[in-house]
């Protein structure tokens, strides 16, 4: 069974624009690509706080020369879960 | 540390709200239940192990990596990674800009595919480009005849982890063997990829890693593998044994790696060393006929291969290696590149030998297998 939809307008403009973004992107049309933003953006507003600790940690890493090393939304409580694991496992 | 593969780590693992809504959402889509493989794809896609890669391929990059070893955007990636409709009934139910629900095979659900393309593949085509033959005695052209022949690709968001029944304690995601490395003070990690028990000859090629990284992570794949390798279980005990005994404890760390095996050779040599770099490994090991099966490639294709890409475009620095072997002249392990001794002066047993050892319950010579790793072979033939 497939979910219903609705319709949104989004000026002309925006439309074209997307028109123009989404050539030879894999995206089938506008309303695939707007549908993929819209959901990751959802996503990503779930996880705000996250973000904000992520960039704390990113900005440590990158003035200690270590970019690369911090995934996008690995937070600093996370760090220290995945410390508590290393230990346990016996790796630390 | 080292950069991910396209520069950054990929975590498709969604929570809260967004985990959610799929939950509600997945009862309502076509869903497909997932080989062994493809499981063992997606949880290795959910926490960034395949790195660019945010699901499984879609068309134009399918398309890229059998036309030029690469990704569309460029960057070096070998081996298809994708999911095929089991039946044409799946194929059907799955729609370019729909969803799909992916499922294990005793029904947890683990993803949603956001389905992006849909398209007929060519496994001939496929296999010559990838595997290098079409002989349907290799196991990966086994495999692709075994699966239907319809491919979707699409990002994944990934809302249940994959559970393993075994081996919790050596599994760590990319993210954990990175704080792992940093917090070990490791700058430099060696990874040694395996599907076998190790023996001495490449026990050999890690200790040589050893004396020029900081750090080594054995990293045996223990994905799916061919009915005649030897058992995970088996290999397990002695990687555990050979560690215990043989190398140093604080610069050395064994961790599951839960790829499937594709017997790709050179290919899998190249998608083997971005996912470790993904992994937080600064140096890869390649030695004689790395991921290789029967005689479908040359020794040293699996290094050789390399050279299609320029350093910074793998990231990753390789060791490749000859064949070692004990030799009996300077009394020590040795390979042609460091021994001057000549065939005879080498202890060297074919795969063959070792098994037809084993099996008579006769322990093999102490210059190619250590006892404890012989013994645990030996039972383990015992027992079946």
């Amino acid at each position: 069974m497939r979910e219903s939809k609705v319709t949104v307008k989004i000026p002309r403009p925006l439309y074209r624009k997307i028109q123009l973004v989404i050539e030879q992107s894999g995206f089938s049309s506008p309303t695939d690509f707007v549908v993929f933003v819209l959901r990751d953006l959802l996503g990503e507003a779930e996880r705000k706080p996250t973000i904000a600790a992520v960039k704390a940690v990113a900005a440590e890493a990158t003035a200690a020369g270590e970019v690369g090393d911090v995934a996008e939304d690995f937070t600093a409580q996370d760090l220290e879960t995945v410390k508590h694991k290393l230990k346990n496992l016996g790796y630390l | 540390m080292i950069a991910p593969h396209g520069g950054r780590l990929v975590n498709r693992v969604v929570e809260g709200g967004e985990r959610d809504r799929l939950l509600g959402l997945a009862p309502k889509l076509p869903k497909i239940v997932l080989n062994a493989r493809e499981m063992a794809d997606v949880d290795m896609i959910a926490v960034g192990a395949m790195s660019p890669l945010e699901g499984f391929m879609n068309q134009a990059d399918y398309a890229a990596v059998l036309a030029t070893r690469r990704l569309k955007n460029g960057l070096p990636w070998t081996i298809p990674i994708v999911l095929a409709a089991k039946n044409a009934d799946d194929a059907a139910k799955a729609r370019e800009g729909g969803d799909v629900a992916l499922e294990t095979q005793d029904g947890q659900l683990l993803a949603i595919l956001h389905v992006e393309s849909k398209w007929k593949m060519d496994k001939g085509d496929e296999a010559r480009k990838v595997l290098r033959t079409d002989d349907k005695a290799h196991p990966g052209v086994g495999y692709l005849d075994s699966i239907g022949d319809t491919y979707l690709g699409g990002r994944l968001s990934v809302v249940n982890r994959l559970k393993y029944e075994k081996y919790n304690n050596r599994r760590l995601d990319p993210v954990e063997t990175r704080t792992l490395f940093k917090q070990k003070g490791w700058k430099t990690v060696a990874a040694f990829q395996t599907r076998n028990p190790i023996h001495r000859a490449h026990e050999y090629l890690t200790k040589v890693a050893l004396e020029i990284v900081d750090g080594l992570m054995l990293h045996p794949l223990m994905g799916e593998t061919k009915s005649d390798d030897v058992p995970a279980d088996v290999r397990m005990q002695c990687y555990e044994a050979l560690l215990a005994s043989y190398y140093p404890k604080e610069r050395t760390a064994l961790v599951v790696y839960p790829q499937a095996m594709r017997y790709g050779g050179p290919s899998e040599a190249v998608l083997h060393a971005i996912c470790r770099k993904n992994y937080g490994v600064t140096h890869f090991l390649v030695g004689r006929d790395h991921a290789g099966v029967g005689k479908y490639y040359g020794s040293y294709d699996a290094q050789k291969i390399f050279d299609e890409y320029t350093q910074a475009e793998v990231g990753i620095n390789l060791l490749k290696f000859e064949n070692s072997f004990w030799c009996k002249r300077t009394g020590g392990m040795a390979s042609t590149k460091s021994s001057p001794a000549g065939p005879e002066e080498r202890v060297e047993l074919s795969g063959t030998q070792v098994r037809d050892m084993l099996r008579a319950g006769t322990m093999p010579p102490p210059e190619f297998s250590r006892p404890e790793i012989a013994q645990i072979l030996i039972n383990a033939m015992k027992a079946k």
